[in-house]
């Protein structure tokens, strides 16, 4: 099963954008580096949602069917607002199912130093790190790694090499 | 919001130095010495296995010091004083010129050279050297530092090993290399393969060490590799972040950067003790740390004041202060043995070029102006830095003098090539 039904992402949405107003009040109350750096366009967006998962389904066979790349801005390590209704399903699956673990692989486009990217890939996967501890996953649960620069996108585009990559080391 | 502000300030800050951004072309840089270096004569029976001539001439151009006289110039082909008319070569407008030959001997090669300043007229240097089985380019790299130190007074550093990393292919397929080579790139070597990321050669100062990043193990891990004993030793690793490691000039202490409280910072690793001590904290990136000569304080990398700029942290006392101002980012620092020059990253409006900053005024000079230039190394002698960048879209090294007058590029059949680090003196 593909999870690309069109009610379902709708409904993510709406569930995503509750956690996202949460960073953003974290933020205002003082956190220069609010973990997730989820951004403001994002909480523009935010509209009264319904509480409770309605999302059902995401299981250990259809999990491998997500959206596992999420691309970046320019030095930003901000998650940008489209990748929040996905990255919310795996999310759900990671904090449903204590025993499955994932890997984050960040990346960076090859403007700027070697080292520098280095720190901005791990910037990147640490957002979607803190996302998904932020709603529930546990800490053992997740790993993350930097690639920087090391392995940019074959496309040669640098948008495409601006990156974290979801790996899955047990579902 | 708040972060947003934060920002917003950070960007009217860089704006205000952006708005103040100078770079003065340092003078007094001299014009280069012309010399001819004659093709050397060859009592032997077969082709010799190199031109040590050549490698000779190609030594001294890159140091970017010296103007080499075209061989198709040369009236003559002189192999030693008398049979030198110095009128000739006056006329040509050389200053010096190097005769020698070549024949064969029990042990291999034995070349006789001799050097001469042509208005005077004078031998300035002669001497017979036997190869005792050694590469012919050993030979040349010695006479060209011979050569180089008998005219500028400065040691030449042509005898030394340059290490890099290249990577090839792609996917399942893509090989990264760490390689060790001349300092023209010849004779290349690779030290380790690996299908995972290498990254940031670093020699230790007496040159028995290198330190490097490796992720063959899914994961960043420091290495040291011990030239005399070819033992390769991996330093223990953290959470996060492993990387940039820098020798201070003892070499029992490398720097490096761990995460493993956050956010990269920057560490001193006691090689002997083991024990790791953290530098002052900050929340931004800190990173590529590099050692002052006298081993008191660090020079590194932070985006503390918005974009990337070297700051310098004095380990008795943690006071740090920052180093560069001119730009609105400079990044990875690399001082001269001396101290007195820094070369670093420098980005303007054309892309990011190799500047060299004196410390004590504060002159910066835009050496490059290629847009794509990173990893500045510098040679021993502090007369040449070589960098990465790009030709046709793909990774090479270029190497030019600190007076960012002359350039040379070094082709590898590797792939990208990126990360030259230049050895110390070896001999």
């Amino acid at each position: 099963m593909k999870i690309s039904n069109m009610t379902q992402v709708k409904k993510v949405s709406k569930f995503a954008s509750i956690a996202v107003a949460a960073l953003i009040v974290a933020g205002c109350s003082g956190q220069v580096k609010t973990a997730a750096d989820v951004d403001d366009a994002s909480a523009a967006s935010t509209s009264p949602a319904n509480t409770g998962s309605q999302v059902t389904g995401i299981n250990s066979e259809n999990v491998g069917d997500l959206q596992s790349v999420y691309y970046f801005e320019f030095d930003q390590s901000v998650i940008r607002s489209e990748a929040l209704p996905s990255l919310a399903l795996h999310a759900q699956f990671l904090a449903q199912n204590s025993a499955a673990s994932v890997r984050l692989e960040g990346h960076a486009d090859e403007q700027g130093t070697r080292e520098y990217n280095i720190a901005l890939g791990e910037r990147r996967a640490q957002a979607v790190e803190q996302f998904f501890i932020g709603r529930g996953v546990g800490g053992n649960q997740v790993e993350t790694i930097s690639y920087g620069e090391e392995k940019p996108d074959f496309s040669g585009l640098a948008s495409k090499s601006r990156r974290v990559e979801v790996r899955y080391t047990a579902k | 919001m708040f972060k947003r502000f934060c920002i917003t300030l950070a960007a009217l800050f860089s704006l205000s130095v952006n708005a103040e951004v100078f770079v003065e072309v340092v003078e007094g840089i001299e014009e280069p010495t012309h010399i001819a270096v004659v093709p050397f004569g060859w009592d032997g029976e077969n082709a010799l296995a190199e031109d040590v001539s050549a490698i000779i001439a190609n030594d001294l151009r890159q140091s970017g010091m010296f103007k080499l006289m075209a061989e198709q110039d040369m009236l003559s082909s002189p192999e030693q004083q008398d049979q030198i008319f110095f009128r000739d070569w006056r006329i040509s407008g050389n200053d010096y010129m190097l005769v020698g030959s070549l024949k064969p001997s029990a042990t291999g090669v034995s070349a006789h050279v001799e050097l001469f300043d042509i208005l005077s007229e004078q031998k300035i240097w002669a001497q017979d050297i036997d190869s005792e089985g050694a590469s012919l380019r050993d030979v040349a790299h010695y006479i060209a530092d011979q050569v180089f130190q008998k005219i500028t007074g400065i040691r030449g550093a042509f005898s030394t090993q340059v290490v890099y990393v290249t990577a090839q292919g792609r996917g399942d397929s893509r090989k990264y290399r760490l390689q060790m080579a001349d300092s023209d790139g010849a004779r290349s070597q690779t030290i380790l393969s690996s299908k995972e990321p290498i990254m940031s050669p670093t020699w230790s100062r007496d040159g028995k060490k290198l330190a490097y990043v490796s992720f063959e193990t899914d994961k960043p891990v420091i290495y040291i590799h011990h030239w005399e004993t070819g033992v390769r030793q991996s330093i223990q690793s953290f959470k996060g972040l492993n990387g940039a490691p820098a020798w201070d000039p003892t070499g029992n202490k490398l720097a490096i950067v761990l995460s493993k409280d956050g956010n990269p910072e920057i560490y001193v690793l006691n090689l002997k003790t083991g024990s790791l001590e953290r530098t002052p904290r900050h929340y931004g990136i800190d990173t590529e740390p590099t050692w002052s000569p006298d081993g008191r304080s660090i020079l590194f990398t932070s985006d503390r004041a918005g974009r990337a700029q070297i700051y310098s942290v004095d380990l008795a006392t943690r006071v740090t202060k920052r180093l560069t101002f001119k730009g609105s980012y400079n990044s990875r620092g690399r001082l001269t043995q001396d101290g007195r020059f820094l070369t670093m990253v420098h980005q303007d409006s054309s892309g990011y070029h190799i500047a060299v900053q004196e410390l004590k005024s504060g002159n910066l000079r835009i050496l490059t102006s290629s847009k794509d230039d990173e990893s500045p190394s510098i040679s021993p002698n502090g007369v040449v830095v070589m960098y990465a960048t790009k030709q046709g879209g793909k990774g090479v090294l270029a190497g030019g003098s600190l007076d960012g007058k002359n350039k040379f590029t070094m082709p590898s059949s590797l792939g990208e090539v990126r990360e030259p680090a230049w050895s110390p003196f070896l001999n």
